[in-house]
């Protein structure tokens, strides 16, 4: 177990400085700098800007400086936003895109699951149609669409919730977790339902029935664990790409969070803050995915004798 | 940049209405989730509780408590990038800075008139050439520290020394030898033109007499600045300290820092020391950075905000058909224009560049695109310029632009070189180049094709002058200079190749001698004319601010420089928030 778990943070290094290297020389090829304004910059004071932040360097000593302070855990400081560092933009809004993506997990698994067992149950009638239908526009319908539907129809039409805001008003937490879970709620249906189905086509879950067990028991004790198995596997990209994706959400609901921060440091040419995102993202992804294959292989008995016997 | 103000615009004052509007928050219905398995046990039950903990019971909207304690909440566009004066470019951050610091004048929000900031009087000699500012005995820091002539003087050598790369500092080059230290020819401080000649007795050496020196002095980025804090976080020109933070933080404005949660809120809370501090009423405000024009609407219609930035286009409609609204539209010092590469065929040719702008119909780009939510203009100076009488801009004529196209060698558009119309990817920009591809394509039969490039990328296209045709916004400030200067020969921000002996006299001579104000205007006048007689630039609509403000919120007005000063705002503690009436037929 803790071979498989070492072996694989050891193959995440090179994954990570790998990031690291493209994403420092792209961001610098694109065209166009953090200083760049509609009104020119004069050249002496462009200079000393450029000498403030390091940039009049050449590249590749750049580079090596960036990869020092990163080792010693600093980001340098943001280009857009002077007086503040990488570490603590991302230290601010980063919190707020995890509980975000936290919560639009659990409607996801809430409402992804549970919809793709109630239709894996009986297939092909309309217990099954109604749920994957649903899903299937789930997965179509875009998150930026989404959510202005939903503000319109319960913030501003029925007034029952906050048209925005993140912990400023009561209830302001559920629109965008429900906007931003509802795409992944439906992936969730569609791999429960086929991992149910699977499951419950098995010679075991048969002789479940045949012994004449009540179909509660059937489906809660003996299928649900090897039925759920795929969900479990998608949760870890799900939830990396819930934290890298919530851009479009944290705009509409006016969300204090990290996707905003990125996407703005890549309009800004802010490199340092391209930079630590990119790096702090990829590195929570690969732990995102470890995290799931250990959760999947505790849920898979045979995956998990080939932990124990040390493979 | 900073802008300045046009006509007193005086905010109405709200109706108290029958009943103050409500907020309902209640349960979403229909959660009859039946529990088939330990999994979605979990599963439900983390979701009813995340349910429950996430809606409570309704309460007073943000307005009407606001009203009550003296609280304004302020819609302030972007998280604000910097504090600072000499960092800080942009406007949330100006709007901002203006609460928390102030300058040796202000501008009156309603009238744009000049009024005693921290310098309660002033001299200018009869040559123009100085000004003798006597400071407010009583001026503080908001440590209770007094604020001197000395902090000017330190102040402004930080804000044009080189190193601080300060992008604003050409704000001060009205004062002697501020360009020549900015720029590096000088290295000592001490040659630039302001001395205290005693601890509140400040005089300011000018480089020419500036009729808008006054003005200038006023905007925000030549603020004063607190030596010690800054001495205390880092060296006079580190951009980056921590002097700007809460609890470290030291003004001198109508109010003082007191929490900044980043993409949350800045808030400001009245500062004791203030000089004037018995005419500021509001206790607190709450500035709210909010992106979208969309989201900041619905925070208002919701009673979240008093002001807002920004309205979006397709809501106009809907305000102005209220009885007692709260949009406030004001022309501002903005203009829309389409650049001319000079350079190149065959646009170096005059006549081209004529039949060109003559081709558009302006009123239809203001009406039929943009829904009567810009000016049209074809003047370069913007609508609205205070004292100021427009040039004669080129008519709208697809006759003559045809006669003109025809004797440049293009009859019908024939044998037209390849041209590219390139623009920063945005809706608006997208529609505007699109109604003028069809205007040029039905007037003058050319096919010019249209581009777009993300911004940055677009800016770096403009520097380096790769372009044929492309479109700029250009925000100045309420005195022409703040649009012409920058068009003379090899100017920083040209990038049009124009270049014209006399345009180049008017800005680096004529109105540097010493002349009334209408004689200078006259000048102004002169050279916007040569400008769009040679017409190296296209200019399309002048723009208008957007603006919604609580109709019970006074001290909020619009006004050309979208000057706003806190310290005239006053809240009525008995005002609900603004509801739309319904619609009678």
């Amino acid at each position: 177990m803790w071979r498989f778990i070492g072996g694989r943070l050891l193959q995440a290094v090179p994954v990570i400085l790998t990031v690291i290297t493209v994403t420092f020389f792209l961001v610098r090829v694109a065209p166009g700098g953090p200083f760049d304004e509609e009104k020119a910059v004069i050249p002496e004071v462009k200079a000393a800007l450029e000498k403030q932040y390091r940039l009049d360097q050449p590249l590749f000593s750049q580079y090596v400086a960036y990869l020092g302070d990163l080792a010693r855990g600093d980001m340098g400081p943001s280009f857009k936003y002077p007086g503040r560092s990488v570490n603590e933009l991302i230290g601010a809004g980063f919190p707020v895109t995890a509980e975000l993506g936290l919560y639009a997990l659990l409607v996801a698994i809430g409402i992804g699951a549970l919809a793709g067992i109630i239709a894996s149950l009986k297939p092909n009638s309309a217990q099954d149609y109604i749920p994957m239908t649903a899903a299937m526009i789930g997965i179509c319908m875009p998150t930026f669409l989404l959510g202005p539907l939903l503000v319109l129809v319960f913030g501003i039409h029925l007034e029952w919730l906050p048209v925005s805001g993140w912990g400023d008003l009561p209830g302001d937490k559920l629109l965008p977790s429900l906007t931003l879970g509802a795409a992944y709620a439906a992936y969730i249906a569609r791999l429960s339902r086929a991992g149910m189905l699977e499951v419950l086509s098995q010679d075991y879950i048969r002789t479940a029935r045949a012994k004449g067990l009540p179909e509660w028991q059937v489906v809660a004790r003996h299928s649900l664990r090897g039925g759920l198995l795929p969900m479990v596997a998608f949760l870890g990209p799900a939830f990396a790409g819930l934290l890298a994706g919530s851009f479009v959400v944290e705009t509409i609901f006016q969300i204090p969070g990290l996707g905003r921060f990125y996407v703005q440091a890549a309009f800004n040419r802010d490199y340092t803050m391209i930079l630590g995102t990119t790096v702090f993202l990829s590195i929570l992804i690969v732990l995102f995915n470890l995290l799931s294959d250990i959760i999947a292989a505790w849920m898979n008995p045979r995956l998990r004798h080939q932990f124990s016997g040390g493979a | 940049m900073e802008l300045k103000a046009l006509s007193p615009y005086p905010s109405s004052t709200g109706e108290p209405r029958e009943e103050p509007p409500i907020n309902p928050q209640e349960y979403p219905p229909n959660r009859d989730v039946a529990p088939t398995g330990r999994w979605h046990l979990y599963a439900v039950c983390l979701l009813a509780a995340f349910l429950t903990v996430a809606i409570g019971c309704s309460q007073d909207s943000y307005v009407e408590s606001g009203n009550r304690d003296a609280i304004l909440y302020f819609g302030n566009g972007t998280e604000p990038q910097s504090i600072d004066p000499h960092v800080l470019t942009g406007s949330p951050e100006a709007t901002l800075a203006r609460s928390l610091f102030e300058g040796l004048v202000i501008q009156d929000p309603y009238t744009l008139e000049i009024k005693p900031g921290v310098a309660e009087r002033w001299e200018l000699s009869p040559d123009g050439t100085t000004l003798t500012f006597y400071l407010h005995p009583e001026a503080r820091w908001s440590n209770g520290d007094p604020l001197t002539a000395e902090d000017f003087v330190w102040s402004w050598h930080r804000a044009l020394n080189p190193r601080t790369g300060n992008q604003l500092a050409d704000q001060l080059y009205s004062v002697r030898n501020a360009e020549a230290y900015n720029t590096g020819a000088i290295d000592d401080p001490g040659a630039v033109g302001v001395k205290a000649l005693d601890a509140h007795t400040l005089q300011v050496d000018l480089e020419y007499p500036d009729p808008f020196v006054l003005q200038k002095l006023s905007y925000i980025y030549n603020a004063p600045v607190h030596r010690a804090t800054i001495e205390a976080h880092g060296g006079m020109t580190e951009r980056y300290t921590g002097w700007t933070r809460p609890g470290s933080f030291v003004g001198n404005g109508s109010f003082v820092l007191d929490d900044w949660k980043m993409q949350r809120y800045v808030t400001v809370k009245r500062n004791p020391y203030y000089w004037d501090r018995d005419r500021v009423h509001v206790e607190k405000i709450v500035f709210r950075p909010i992106e979208s024009a969309a989201t900041e609407e619905k925070m208002f219609r919701s009673g979240q905000l008093h002001a807002t930035t920004d309205v979006p286009n397709s809501r106009i409609p809907f305000y102005r058909a209220q009885s007692e609204s709260p949009l406030i539209e004001t022309p501002v010092m903005t203009v829309y224009y389409y650049m001319i590469n000079t350079r190149r065929p065959p646009l170096d040719d005059v006549r081209v560049r004529h039949a060109l702008s003559m081709a558009i119909d302006r009123d239809a780009i203001a009406g039929s695109v943009l829904k009567d939510t810009v000016l049209p203009s074809n003047n370069y100076v913007p609508l609205g310029m205070p004292d100021y009488e427009h040039a004669r801009g080129l008519p709208y004529d697809p006759a003559g632009a045809r006669e003109l196209l025809a004797a440049a060698g293009y009859p019908d558009g024939e044998g037209f070189p390849d041209v590219t119309l390139t623009y920063n990817t945005s809706e608006n920009h997208r529609s505007v180049a699109v109604a003028v591809q069809q205007m040029w394509k039905r007037e003058l039969n050319l096919d010019i094709e249209i581009v777009n490039q993300e911004w940055k990328v677009y800016l770096d296209t403009l520097d380096q002058e790769n372009y044929d045709i492309a479109r700029m916004g250009w925000i100045g400030n309420t005195y022409p200079g703040s649009m012409l200067d920058r068009l003379i020969t090899d100017g920083h921000t040209n990038r049009v190749g124009f270049s014209n002996a006399r345009f180049d006299e008017i800005i680096n001579h004529d109105i540097r001698s010493n002349l009334s104000p209408a004689r200078i205007m006259a000048l102004y006048r002169e050279a916007e004319q040569i400008l769009l007689d040679e017409a190296p630039l296209i200019p399309i609509y002048s723009y208008k601010s957007k603006r919604l403000v609580q109709t019970s919120t006074e001290g909020l007005p619009g006004n050309a420089a979208r000057a706003f000063n806190f310290k005239y705002v006053v809240l009525d503690p008995y005002a609900p928030a603004w509801q739309a009436q319904t619609m009678t037929p």
